[in-house]
């Protein structure tokens, strides 16, 4: 069926015969040629895989992948100065491949385990639980492995150099076990500081973790990563974890390296700028724990003992900014403690009620009633709602309300006084009378939980009663006590309380007898006892040192909330600034009858003539104009919470110790404390080139960071502007 | 033999071969990457379907080159010539670097790698040199004809060298000189050539033109231990991933090497290390047969040829096809340097691709002028045809 085709001759137009018949000769050379190396290639083919493929069945069984993580350098964080408050060091890490492990026979399995648990000081059992992939059987939480099955299982980290090098020299003693240089957390503590609280700690990163950041796309993290737990660790993570860098390697039954197998590089995390300044929170950080110390060698004549003085805060905050510059909590911990992996009796300690629960940042997690800190916030509230500068009050020695008679601070009776005396004295009956007043205008059914009462509604446009904001997770929200807090309460607790009203339960004592008949009835109501208690800052409301600071900042700026911020700036490892963390405002705090400026200058009457005159005798008021309210919160069944807040233009001060005694007993000489390192005071001479911080303020600009990786400090502000 | 047509129009065993390549060669590309996360970011068909979109826009330049006239193929080619020695050039100002050597551009969000088409412009430039000349004359191919001819070679065989990539020049180096050959030119010139490409390879070895750790890559395929973390790696990596397949392989997608990710650039040059490891030594017989089948077609239609640019084009096109499946698959196999060039037809890779379709829509255009130009049924009006045909279906021959 083909067509038959004629000689090839007689149908090519030929270019020349003799050419043409040269051409065709040399095609059929080429056509020999091609073939000849194709044959080469199929014999080499079955050279390859018929005649020699059993050596290369063993090559292949013989080796594994190993996929090697090159754990990113986490970021800095660094103070407004730019010295490091939170670094970096390299530590060993001995790992396991699992893959080679188990080519190897039962027997020297077992020994190799034995003689790695030996080296590294970790029971063997431990080891082999570390080398369970999590949901396998036998798989324990917490020990076990969630990282990816290629990857060598860390199993002790913190290893001595020698014990690291012995591995690494003797991998014919420990095959299947990698020893490598790891980044770790390294503290530098410039001025010994702390900054548990701020800071937070790592921890290893959990299933739900990794499994969340797969789901996501999220390559930031492995197996073997740590992640922020606490502080900023945590809510900068993002930022400071960096992205960790993954090399593939084939090694050979032996463990040796055979070659790469792809990489792919991580980047270092971003250095984090806190408005923290190292040499006032140091400053701080002492205060605090002098106030405490001091305060345990006192003697309460209240209690007949000494002050326990069980745990304290101090903040220092920008007024005008609500940047943290300093905050210290008693009792703290080490944070270099979780550093390669916290031990359970270490753990157990840092949640103990009896260690004085110590991962309980009391700064910002702690809940104290306010105490007589809170009348200044009253005051406003008051002249907002018909009070003025004119009114006058009695500060008698006791006030009557119902069947029960508040008594004044040790019975002290001022006569007929204005607010501004009443703030300086904290005169009690004069804020309960406020407190009657409004009840007693607005609020007279004990049931009526929709009755207006604008001292609450100040209290709540000072930000209490709900987060600040500040930026780090795990913020107490605090309480104000209410008519609907009242009444929520008592709605949760009747059950227990008419429980106990019915049928006591045998040993009840007829004091709770009586409380539960009480309250079982009328737990929920709102009584006049409640109001006045409310207005000097005891019964149930509770502050977070934080929210008082914040508050007082509103103060001295003339009533803008901050959320208050302890980061500054994410900057990128080679010096970029990726993001700045601006002051954020939450609210302002509506003022029609300028009480704000009436309490600033009244207040500032409570270190001379007021509370905490005999604590400041000698103090250069002239210069640096200090308002600061006392307060001595009373707690049932412990010794009363000293509280001092502080302020001027630039600065809120604020301390407070439990059961630590009075305000300005305890807490008044260590806030002075800090106010004169603020300053650069000595004595009642201010020499403010000996202000901690250049320039009193710190700038707004960001320390510079070099090329080589050194830090430099931001110019100071300009002499004089930061000046009270 | 190249006496007996049987089929006037497309070469259909020519297409067949080639569609057959294209299937197997994507199945293999995604064999090799579907379990390799690290490239496809977790979609195992990531590069299965990038490399379908490669054949269908390669199918397409196909069938445009071949439904194009042969005046116009003859009009185009310096065109085609001059944009490929101009992307040369673009690469060496402002190529990505990828492994060591700038070869790739980015245009319009794809790579693309100029050297590939190079070997086509340099293919039809000399051919058409040759043809421009020679065509219709008594005279043979002269000096003057091979040192233009080495001309059009020389640029962009300098501008390769400079990127540098010594597989592409390798094989372009094996396909001018097979071009020279079948052109026709003067023996004494071929002699030249190949004596002066030997006294240059001693003289770069000897004279330390490279250096050591070159000339080590360059070495490796014998003794792995010269480069045991680049070359010699891979080329003890690829050995060891054929030999796993054995007779029959461990079949489609359970390469024991291949899914652990052993071969580097498994799904570009080491493409052929998958046919040996998963289909053994049948499928790779297979795959090697495929190549011979399109290389002698590409020889059978040059013979046909009726002019002289198809002749030579044709023959240029084979040397490259051919010397370049050699030259890679060699190296997969260890009997040649680890040189990144593709495999044609079966390597991941858009340029590669294109270059190669390119070609086979130029021999088919050829196949289609050769046989239009005999007196067969096609060249008659279509009554004819259809009588021809019964004719045919009696045994007779057909009419002249």
């Amino acid at each position: 069926m083909k067509p038959s085709i004629p000689p090839s001759s007689s149908r090519d137009p030929r270019p020349g015969v003799r050419s043409g018949e040269r051409s065709r000769l040399r095609l059929i050379v080429v056509r020999v040629l091609v073939f000849s190396l194709f044959a080469t290639l199929f014999a080499r083919l079955y050279y390859l895989q018929v005649v020699s493929g059993d050596s290369y069945r063993q090559a292949a069984a013989s080796q594994s992948l190993r996929e090697v993580v090159v754990q990113p350098q986490r970021g800095l964080i660094v103070d407004d100065q730019g010295r490091p408050l939170v670094a970096n060091r390299t530590a060993w890490v001995v790992s396991v491949d699992r893959t080679l492990l188990d080519r190897l026979s039962g027997h020297d399995r077992s020994v190799v385990l034995s003689r790695l648990a030996d080296a590294v000081h970790t029971p063997r059992k431990r080891i082999e639980q570390a080398l369970v992939t999590c949901g396998d059987p036998g798989s324990k939480r917490g020990l076990c492995w969630n990282g990816s099955p290629y990857q060598p299982v860390p199993v002790a980290t913190e290893v001595r150099q020698a014990v690291a090098l012995r591995i690494l020299e003797q991998p014919e003693d420990y095959p299947a076990v990698v020893a490598q240089q790891q980044s770790v957390r390294a503290y530098p503590r410039p001025y010994g500081v702390n900054l548990a609280d701020i800071v937070g700690y790592l921890s290893p990163i959990t299933a739900g973790e990794l499994q969340h950041a797969k789901q996501d796309h999220d390559t930031s993290v492995n197996g073997a990563s740590t992640v922020g737990r606490a502080g900023i660790e945590e809510e900068y993570d993002r930022y400071l974890r960096g992205r960790p860098g993954y090399q593939k390697v084939a090694v050979d039954s032996m463990g040796r390296v055979l070659g790469d197998e792809g990489r792919v590089d991580g980047n270092p995390g971003d250095t984090l700028v806190t408005s923290i300044d190292a040499r006032v929170q140091a400053a701080t950080e002492h205060a605090l724990h002098d106030a405490i110390t001091t305060a345990r060698a006192t003697y309460d004549p209240v209690t007949h003992r000494n002050y326990r003085a069980d745990s304290g805060a101090a903040i220092v905050l920008q007024a005008r900014t609500g940047r943290v510059v300093a905050m210290a909590s008693q009792p703290t911990y080490n944070p270099g403690a979780w550093v390669g992996g916290i031990t359970k009796k270490q753990l157990a300690r840092l949640y103990s009620p009896r260690a004085g629960d110590p991962l309980l940042a009391r700064a910002y997690q702690g809940q104290f009633a306010p105490g007589s800190t809170w009348k200044p916030i009253m005051t406003v509230g008051a002249f907002n709602h018909g009070f003025g500068p004119g009114s006058r009050l009695d500060c008698s020695s006791g006030f009557q309300v119902g069947n029960r008679l508040f008594h004044n601070y040790e019975s002290e009776s001022y006569g007929m006084i204005d607010f501004a005396r009443a703030l300086q004295v904290s005169c009690d009956t004069f804020f309960y009378r406020v407190g009657y007043h409004f009840w007693h205008e607005f609020g007279q059914d004990p049931t009526n939980v929709n009755a207006r009462d604008p001292l609450v509604d100040e209290a709540k446009a000072f930000g209490f009663g709900r987060p600040t904001g500040i930026d780090v997770p795990g913020e107490a929200s605090g309480r104000i006590a209410d008519r609907r807090w009242k009444l929520a309460y008592w709605k949760s607790m009747k059950g227990y309380y008419c429980g106990i009203d019915q049928h006591p339960p045998a040993g009840t004592s007829p004091y709770l007898k009586l409380f539960a008949h009480e309250f079982c009835l009328e737990g929920s109501y709102y009584r006049a006892g409640d109001a006045v208690n409310f207005a000097i800052g005891q019964g149930d409301t509770l502050v977070t040192p934080l929210q008082l600071a914040r508050a007082y900042a509103a103060l001295s700026n003339g009533g803008t909330l901050y959320e208050p911020r302890i980061a500054k700036a994410i900057v990128s490892p080679s010096g970029k600034v990726v993001r700045r963390i601006r002051p954020k405002v939450q609210g302002h705090v509506s003022d029609p009858a300028h009480a704000i400026s009436y309490v600033t200058d009244a207040l500032l009457g409570t270190a001379r003539t007021g509370t905490l005159a005999w604590k400041m005798l000698g103090f250069p008021l002239d210069r640096i104009h200090i308002r600061s309210k006392t307060g001595s919160a009373e707690v049932y069944g412990k010794q009363s919470t000293s509280w001092v807040a502080s302020y001027d233009d630039n600065y809120v001060v604020l301390m407070m110790v439990t059961q630590g005694g009075t305000g300005s007993g305890t807490s008044g000489p260590f806030v002075r404390k800090i106010w004169e390192s603020l300053y650069g005071v000595h004595g009642s001479t201010v020499d403010t080139k000996d202000a901690l911080i250049p320039g009193i303020i710190a700038p707004d600009t960001l320390p510079s960071f070099q090329p080589d990786g050194s830090i430099l400090p931001p110019r100071p502000r300009k002499p004089g502007r930061g000046r009270p | 033999m190249n006496g007996r047509l049987r089929n006037p129009g497309v070469d259909r065993v020519l297409m067949l071969a080639v569609l057959c390549l294209l299937v197997l060669g994507t199945l293999l590309v995604w064999s090799a990457t579907s379990h390799r996360d690290d490239l496809t970011a977790g979609d195992p068909t990531a590069y299965l379907r990038k490399q379908l979109v490669n054949v269908c826009i390669g199918l397409v330049l196909m069938v445009v080159v071949m439904a194009t006239d042969h005046r116009w193929v003859r009009i185009v080619a310096p065109v085609v010539y001059l944009a490929s020695v101009g992307g040369l050039v673009l690469v060496l100002t402002m190529g990505t670097t990828v492994n060591g050597s700038r070869s790739w551009i980015d245009v319009a969000g794809m790579s693309i790698q100029p050297s590939e088409f190079a070997k086509l412009a340099v293919v039809i430039g000399m051919a058409l040199l040759v043809a421009e000349r020679k065509e219709g004359r008594r005279t043979g191919v002269g000096s003057a004809e091979v040192v233009g001819m080495l001309v059009i070679a020389g640029v962009p065989a300098a501008l390769i060298m400079l990127q540098p990539d010594l597989g592409t020049l390798l094989v372009l180096s094996a396909t001018v000189f097979g071009v020279l050959a079948v052109a026709g030119a003067p023996r004494r010139w071929l002699a030249f050539l190949l004596a002066g490409g030997l006294v240059g390879g001693v003289a770069v070895f000897a004279g330390h033109l490279l250096k050591p750790y070159q000339i080590d890559r360059f070495l490796a395929f014998t003794n792995p231990d010269l480069d045991p973390r680049g070359a010699g790696y891979n080329t003890e990596q690829a050995r060891i991933a054929v030999g796993n397949g054995g007779l029959f392989g461990q079949g489609l997608f359970h390469g024991s090497q291949t899914r652990a990710g052993f071969v580097p650039e498994q799904h570009t040059d080491f493409i052929f290390t998958v046919a040996g490891e998963e289909l053994g030594l049948v499928g790779a017989a297979v795959l090697i047969a495929l190549l011979g089948i399109v290389i002698w077609r590409a020889l059978a239609i040059s013979a046909l040829s009726t002019d002289l640019f198809g002749r030579v084009a044709a023959a240029g096109i084979a040397c490259w096809f051919g010397f370049q499946a050699f030259q890679n698959i060699g190296m997969c196999l260890g009997i040649m340097p680890v040189t990144g060039v593709p495999l044609p037809f079966v390597s991941y890779g858009g340029s590669s691709m294109f270059a190669g379709m390119l070609a086979i829509g130029l021999l088919q255009n050829i196949h289609l002028r050769a046989t239009a130009s005999l007196p067969t049924r096609y060249a008659r009006p279509i009554s004819q045809v259809t009588r021809g045909y019964h004719r045919t279906r009696a045994g007779l021959t057909p009419q002249r």
